[in-house]
């Protein structure tokens, strides 16, 4: 037991000394995004001093991009489990590998996902009164304490998965199939779950005719499982660019099939939700006309619903084309996609259902500078987190760091620094890639 | 502020066989400083932060789980931090909801003139930040034939009221018999009192907003900043629930004035409406002036019936 618990911590410590190793790419990177971290550290500090108020949300409009943010990146976690379902129910093992990179992505969106939350309270030294059995828990009433549970269940089952994974794979074992197949299948349903859960904080609503409406759910596992592979796709191709860590473009269009269909639904489940809405022209169709066509005078949503169209529609064009074989055309698809489904989550989704006003009132948001920077700061947290774990798990799937190189091998690993970018053998395939 | 990130201790300091040498420590120690200088001058605007809270505040348990004791020393409390905060001793009670009493209110839509008086009485009663101000009402100029709240004039500003051609209809928390912002909170910070009082304990509200997009009504208002109430408009009268001083981060709302209703007198809104368009009372005794209302004027509307809130504020005609 202590022998265990003395190997454990020797495991983390060489993932921790690890993770300050790298080339001067590496350097540049993390550097970079820690100083947007620290900017939007420093946005949030003004902004607990001097309230939300720093913030371009009002009265009327009482929720803005953090929310939008967090509604999208729920979405991201919950595309890990479109690598996890091919490879555990299908037995495709292209993707058998890479399964690890698109849990440790959950982890590190549902790490995002805390961080809007948190910086969207306005009393977040209170945030033990959510805590179930301390605090007043309104389970199962508000849809919000079911996602405070959906959500860190789902950070814990995924930490479960990659942690153990990593762990066995160093120690050169075999993964007991008890302990974690059963939370694998876990994680599948519970990654539909999260989703389904932030949809009906929306949907619960009966004052938000423009929220209340049964499709939002579906819409939002199928725009999730468009942007979320496609996130993996490009971060995939980004790890086996960096490092020697071998990818296949065959898993690489394993799931540009499922960011194909997605597409699909995703664009058939808006033109639905467009049809009925300005087909019949009830007196719910107000937000929507803001947001495609401007209300009164209004328009500030307009451009931005319109470029996410546009977006989606090429990106699908390109997807169902087989143009989108080739990997340079299958990124410009899927950049658009992500981009398109951001906006359409975020700023069309989350700001014209407080607009027009429950009493008709026009009030507009546009987030401040504050505001902008604590989003890029929790982006750039993201980043960083998901850096961080690919830094440390790639060496340990690569049988680089392992309990068999434990003590002396340390030195010399960390001296030469296992620099991930101009390692030595198989890098040859990165080139192919473009075929 | 890049520096700081090339190393950390264990990192690349670890260089060499022999471990840490001088020079590696002392550029390891050099970019920790720089790393901690760099936090804390991101942290710099946190100096300013004026309202930190007490221990007392931060443990104190939800209204509901409160022994009389522990009251007694909450109330005891927020006295001492409003006499501390504007030099005036306020009285602050928790008053409790009466037996056999459930609160209805009735306006009459024939008889407002869109004076706005009870915005305004509202704010000076319920001790609301006057700056940025918050109001609880919200009063609409509304063309004649249509009862469509997109059509209504949220910011109508005329020499003088009431404009031929038009009706006004305040609106404010509706106290419904199935309220949306009381499901949808995830910590019970806000509940209904057996009279049908709708309250929030502003000292257990995590200020997360689900219940302003909750809200059918617009009733409810955020505390974006610290408010402000200058010394000489505080009313000293205060109740736990009702309207003593809110903290910035925690949302607010009508509480139909429990600090008066709950003692036996009218809302202050009504108690200042010229027109008499207000009445308030016990939907509970078959005498009171609002049982009288509803049995026997034209009942015209419960605001947007269709959402199924069943509200305890009903508007009606004259006729």
């Amino acid at each position: 037991m202590i022998q265990g618990t003395k190997n454990y911590i020797r495991f983390l410590w060489r993932c921790g000394r690890i993770a300050f190793v790298g080339d001067w790419r590496y350097y540049a990177w993390m550097g970079c995004l820690s100083i947007f971290i620290l900017f939007g550290l420093n946005a949030y500090a003004k902004q607990l001093v001097h309230g939300l108020y720093v913030t371009g949300m009002s009265d009327q409009v009482s929720w803005g991009v953090y929310i939008a943010n967090f509604t999208f990146i729920v979405g991201v976690a919950a595309a890990a489990a479109m690598l996890v379902i091919p490879v555990y129910i299908y037995d495709n093992k292209e993707l058998h590998d890479l399964v690890i990179f698109g849990e440790l992505l959950a982890v590190a969106a549902i790490l995002m996902c805390l961080a809007f939350v948190t910086v969207d309270l306005g009393r977040p030294d209170r945030f033990w009164h959510l805590i179930p059995g301390i605090g007043k828990f309104n389970f199962p009433g508000s849809m919000l304490s079911w996602d405070v549970i959906v959500l860190n269940g789902y950070l814990l089952l995924n930490v479960h998965i990659c942690g153990y994974l990593l762990y066995c794979r160093y120690q050169g074992r075999t993964p007991s199939k008890w302990f974690y197949i059963p939370f694998v299948f876990l994680a599948i349903g519970w990654a539909v779950s999260i989703h389904t859960v932030t949809a009906f904080l929306y949907v619960g609503l009966g004052g938000r005719p423009f929220w209340n409406s049964s499709i939002v759910g579906p819409r939002f596992l199928a725009s999730a499982f468009t942007a979320g592979p496609s996130i993996i796709i490009l971060a995939l191709q980004v790890i086996r660019k960096v490092t020697d860590y071998r990818i296949s473009d065959k898993a690489l269009l394993t799931l540009r099939n499922i960011v194909q269909v997605s597409m699909l639904i995703n664009v058939f489940l808006l033109f639905n939700e467009v049809f009925k809405e300005f087909y019949t022209r009830t007196s719910h169709v107000a937000s929507s006309s803001y947001l495609f066509f401007g209300l009164h005078g209004y328009h500030a949503l307009v451009p931005w619903i319109w470029t996410a169209i546009a977006f989606n529609l090429i990106s699908m064009f390109i997807l169902v084309l087989p143009m989108s074989k080739s990997l340079k055309y299958l990124n410009i698809a899927c950049a658009l996609a992500i981009v398109g489904i951001w906006i359409e989550k975020g700023m069309g989704l989350v700001i014209p259902g407080f607009i027009p006003s429950p009493l008709g009132e026009m009030v507009e948001y546009m987030p401040t500078l504050n505001e902008t920077l604590v989003c890029l700061g929790i982006w750039a947290f993201g980043l960083l987190a998901y850096t961080l774990f690919l830094r440390m798990s790639i060496p340990i799937l690569q049988g680089r760091i392992s309990k068999s190189n434990e003590g002396a091998a340390d030195d010399a690993l960390f001296t030469k620094g296992p620099n991930p970018g101009n390692s030595i053998p198989d890098s040859s395939h990165a080139q192919t890639a473009h075929s | 502020m890049l520096e700081n990130q090339k190393c950390k201790p264990g990192g690349c300091g670890g260089g060499g066989n022999s471990g840490m040498n001088r020079r590696n420590f002392l550029r390891t120690s050099g970019v920790l400083a720089t790393g901690i200088a760099a936090l804390a001058a991101a942290l710099s605007p946190l100096r300013e932060l004026t309202d930190q809270g007490s221990w007392e505040q931060f443990f104190q348990k939800h209204y509901k789980e409160l022994s009389k004791d522990d009251m007694d020393k909450v109330l005891a409390r927020i006295t001492r931090e409003v006499e501390a905060q504007y030099q005036i001793r306020p009285h602050v009670k928790d008053y409790k909801p009466m037996d056999g009493v459930e609160f209805v209110y009735c306006l009459n839509l024939t008889r407002c003139i869109g004076c706005r008086k009870c915005v305004h009485a509202c704010v000076a009663e319920n001790n609301q930040s006057r700056d940025p101000e918050i109001q609880y009402i919200r009063v609409l100029k509304m063309p004649h034939g249509s009862f469509d709240m997109e059509k209504g004039d949220h910011n109508y500003a005329p020499e003088s009221v009431p404009e031929k051609g038009f009706f006004y209809m305040p609106v404010q928390c509706q106290h419904c018999k199935n309220p949306p912002c009381v499901k949808v909170c995830p910590t019970k910070a806000t509940w209904q009192e057996p009279d049908g009082i709708t309250v929030v304990d502003y000292d257990w509200c995590i200020g997360c907003r689900y219940c302003e997009a909750a809200c059918p009504y617009f009733a409810r208002r955020f505390n974006w900043t610290t408010p402000k109430i200058p010394k000489e408009r505080l009313n000293p009268n205060m109740s736990y629930l009702g309207n003593r001083p809110r903290k910035q981060g925690v949302m607010e709302k009508c509480h139909f004035c429990i600090q008066r209703t709950r003692a036996g007198k009218y809302p202050a809104c009504l108690e200042v409406c010229p027109a008499g368009a207000r009445k308030f009372g016990n939907i509970l005794d078959p005498e009171s002036e609002v049982s009288y209302i509803l049995k026997n004027k034209r009942v015209f509307i419960q605001l947007k019936e269709e959402v199924g809130t069943s509200p305890r504020f009903f508007y009606y005609f004259d006729v």
